[in-house]
């Protein structure tokens, strides 16, 4: 996909974010669509993977380690095919497979079950590992929060990826700097990131979560990196696309109403059409 | 009593780890720097490419575990029981039970029987936290053979399984060539009609002991061996309750949440019987030699025998 397809895609991936969240009157919106352009560059030009074959065993794999953010991940399989975008509805309702976090028992392309913080990244590091052992050549892929990393079993399995020299491992850090009770850096900051990673032997790229060259060159530098595993600090605004939700804690982890949906969807059709004409 | 050969069931656990090494070959081994000590050191000298060490990290073993398994291992967690199922509940939960995943959990130095290194690391709460997590296998052998049994089972099993295995070295009991482990089934070692005794690993070779006892006084005690905690073989001990009129449960682990609570659940729906919870009361244990420590808190056979004597007056 060229750069205006991607970000055409992503334009939809958001406007399933949003669908989906006001559907289930429930959800985290915000860091959704902070991450929407990571999903989309992963599923649509990243990862080798088939929404025909979701369990294709050389598939690259995927953790959402903050799973909270599963309208985003859900929002991308869906426009990539793995199920029908009308599904995005059923999010969070009862006997929906949707569930409100990620279920991969029941949900099509989803590689791992997350939703508690700082655990999504220890199961990508055991796939990582996994391949190694193997001798397989599928990457994985992890997405955490900024927030997330305050979480020590974060620094636990990144010591150990580290330490393994896991170089067909990326984690990507969804740095929108937002968390529930405000700032990162006033609730307990994390920073500087990208030092940290570095302190634990990984290759880190500082990167602008919402442009796809950018993007494309960070993995494609994560992927020519050897012997030690790659983070991708991606520097990003929480509420991407959305006016009123942009860089707004508040809209961390709360559903629009059916008037601020509409104003979500007339915000994001506006840079739907933008985008038309390119 | 005769002299009968005495091995830990960690040893077990590592020997047995080892020998099954070629008929599974998914299987790889994870520890948190105690391999010496969970005895998957023996693994990781036979097979030093399939043995993980984590390091001092059991929250991200267990999800490294989770990984493994997602992606077509067979990975055997070992630590000590307060790490694997005290510290790392939640990652068991969540990374393992959650998911269904096919991670094994090599619980060692369980209950306290661990002896000098005291409460801080005798798990007295660990059958109690693994068996309400949906889906999970809790197993607890009471000695070498049904140890080295229960980790092949837990193997040809597909899903989660948290085995329970302890430092002290325990007598073999299941030493005879009829001997076999089925997932699920309580085992009958002793036959009697005054009270059922339902025991589970260590405190197996002590409910004997007692029984023994017991029977010099006149009580004719049945013993039954559960070494598969969850699922619980029902039928078995409603039979029994039905049959005797009274039950005994003992185990080395606290009463709230144990073998004891398991059986009383089964009993109060089905079978409505008196029960004697015998096992660690609502407290914390202290530091000891092992037997001296099963000897203080009554957990040995003559400590079973009296509470049960005393009972059943």
């Amino acid at each position: 996909m060229n750069k205006l397809e991607l970000q055409k895609t992503a334009n939809e991936v958001r406007k399933g974010i949003v669908t989906a969240v006001h559907s289930a009157k429930a959800g985290h919106p915000g860091g959704s669509l902070s991450a929407a352009d990571i999903f989309t560059y992963l599923y649509f030009e990243e990862m080798n993977i088939d929404p025909n074959d979701p369990k294709k065993p050389d598939r690259d794999r995927f953790v959402l380690s903050k799973g909270h953010t599963a309208p985003g991940l859900y929002s991308t399989l869906a426009q990539r095919g793995y199920f029908p975008v009308e599904d995005l509805k059923g999010l969070r309702h009862l006997g929906c497979y949707l569930q409100g976090h990620p279920d991969m028992k029941h949900i099509p392309g989803v590689d791992m079950s997350s939703g508690s913080l700082g655990q999504g990244i220890s199961a990508a590091v055991g796939m990582a590992l996994s391949a190694k052992l193997s001798g397989d050549s599928y990457r994985v892929y992890t997405l955490l929060g900024d927030g997330e990393i305050q979480e020590g079993q974060v620094w636990e399995a990144s010591m150990f990826a580290g330490a393994r020299k896991l170089d067909n491992l990326v984690v990507i850090v969804d740095n929108n700097g937002l968390q529930i009770d405000g700032k990162i850096e006033d609730v307990c900051s994390p920073y500087p990131i990208d030092k940290k990673f570095e302190a634990f032997n990984f290759h880190v790229i500082n990167v602008d979560a919402h442009d796809f060259d950018a993007l494309a060159a960070a993995f494609n530098e994560a992927k020519a990196t050897k012997g030690q595993p790659t983070a991708i600090i991606a520097h990003s605004t929480k509420g991407k696309g959305v006016s009123y939700m942009e860089n707004n804690a508040g809209w961390h982890g709360k559903a629009p109403n059916d008037e601020e949906y509409a104003t979500a969807m007339a915000d994001l059709e506006k840079v739907g059409e933008a985008l038309c004409q390119k | 009593m005769s002299e009968v050969k005495k091995i830990a069931t960690r040893v077990s656990y590592g020997n047995a780890l080892t020998e099954l090494a070629e008929e599974f070959p998914d299987l790889v081994v994870l520890d948190a720097d105690l391999a010496a000590a969970t005895q998957t050191g023996i693994f990781k000298k036979a097979y030093p490419d399939r043995h993980i060490d984590c390091g001092i990290a059991e929250c991200n073993m267990v999800g490294i575990a989770a990984g493994l398994a997602a992606t077509g291992k067979i990975p055997f967690v070992s630590s000590f029981a307060m790490f694997a199922a005290g510290r790392a509940f939640e990652q068991v939960r969540n990374s393992v039970g959650y998911p269904k995943l096919n991670v094994k959990i090599g619980a060692t130095h369980a209950g306290i029987s661990v002896g000098e290194d005291g409460a801080s690391h005798q798990c007295n709460e660990d059958i109690a936290l693994m068996r309400t997590i949906p889906g999970m296998v809790v197993l607890n052998p009471s000695d070498d053979v049904e140890a080295k049994a229960a980790v092949r089972a837990a193997l040809e099993h597909d899903g989660p399984v948290y085995c329970r295995f302890g430092r002290l070295a325990a007598p073999v009991i299941n030493d005879r060539p009829d001997y076999k482990f089925e997932l699920g089934k309580g085992v009958v070692l002793r036959e009697g009609k005054d009270v059922a005794i339902v025991a589970t690993g260590l405190e197996v070779s002590f409910a004997l002991e007692a029984a023994e006892k017991l029977a010099a006084d006149g009580i004719d005690a049945k013993v039954i061996n559960i070494h598969t905690i969850k699922p619980l073989d029902e039928d078995l001990i409603v039979a029994a309750a039905k049959e005797t009129g009274k039950v005994v449960t003992v185990e080395e682990h606290s009463v709230i949440g144990g073998l004891g609570s398991a059986v009383c659940d089964v009993l109060c729906a089905k079978a409505p019987t008196p029960v004697l919870k015998i096992g660690m009361q609502d407290m914390f244990g202290e530091s000891g030699p092992a037997v001296a420590l099963l000897e203080k808190y009554k957990l040995d056979g003559n400590g079973i025998y009296e509470q049960v004597k005393d009972w059943l007056k």
